[in-house]
């Protein structure tokens, strides 16, 4: 699994993406954040408080309860703020 | 087929609103929406960061709806990312019609729906070597909002946009 981490996410994780192996129980968006504080702390800091975090899943805005499997493009990041 | 780019430079106005019309006489009006870089507070720069490939993908999907939901002869999206300077325009939205109402509804949807739909981040950079990212505004979630509780909207549009609304946080299951 390829995860991807942008703007304030990205300076607290430390790193802009990382090819990550989870274990089976680790079946959604939800699960895999929860899995992924408890990394480093680094994550723990990015994912603090979950509800500051947007995640998309192969390059698609996805909920907490989106399904994620070993071959998904997985990306963290703040509330967008383009335009 | 909208014209969509992602890129560090800066646009020409002038020209994009001129391809647009050029060599057709079926065009009546272009809409445009020019952003500009405002310097707040002392602002040095601003720094543009994105998701390259589903940045792409949000704003061609945004744009093809912008064309089934308005008759548009054309329409043109680009978005600057990199450090971008006070005075300098950051995005540029041109849709082009028959009639000015289409133009200027379908111009004003695409900058709404891109404000809080494309995957970009803006760091401002202050005189003191400060920075911070900035915050998401409830005012642009709401203005995005007003186009999908338009009647006009069709139907795959409104579940388009409640899913990708719908995608909030990560929190934890209870």
């Amino acid at each position: 699994m390829r995860v991807l981490y942008f703007a304030w996410v990205r300076q607290k994780v430390g790193i802009a993406e990382e090819e990550l192996a989870p274990p089976a129980e680790v079946r959604d968006v939800a699960g895999l954040v929860a899995w992924l504080a408890a990394r480093t702390p680094g994550h723990a800091a990015a994912f603090a408080d979950p509800r500051q975090v947007r995640a998309a899943v192969n390059q698609d805005f996805a909920a907490p309860d989106h399904p994620v499997a070993a071959n998904d493009e997985v990306a963290f990041f703040p509330p967008v703020t383009g335009g | 087929m909208p014209r969509i780019l992602i890129q560090d430079a800066p646009f020409d106005i002038a020209a994009e609103t001129a391809a647009l019309t050029a060599g057709r006489t079926d065009v009546g009006g272009v809409g445009s929406f020019l952003g500009v870089c405002r310097a707040d507070d002392g602002l040095e720069a601003l720094v543009l960061e994105h998701y390259p490939g589903m940045t792409e993908r949000a704003i061609a999907r945004i744009a093809e709806q912008a064309e089934a939901r308005w008759p548009l002869t054309g329409c043109t999206v680009i978005h600057r990312v990199g450090r971008i300077l006070p005075g300098e325009g950051i995005v540029l939205v041109l849709t082009a019609s028959a009639h000015r109402a289409a133009a200027l509804e379908a111009c004003a949807f695409l900058i709404d729906w891109l404000k809080t739909r494309a995957p970009f981040w803006k760091r401002e950079e202050f005189a003191a070597g400060s920075h911070r990212w900035v915050a998401a505004r409830a005012e642009d979630d709401e203005a995005t909002a007003r186009w999908e509780h338009d009647p006009t909207a069709r139907a795959s549009h409104d579940t388009t946009a409640r899913s990708s609304h719908d995608a909030a946080a990560p929190r934890a299951k209870a």
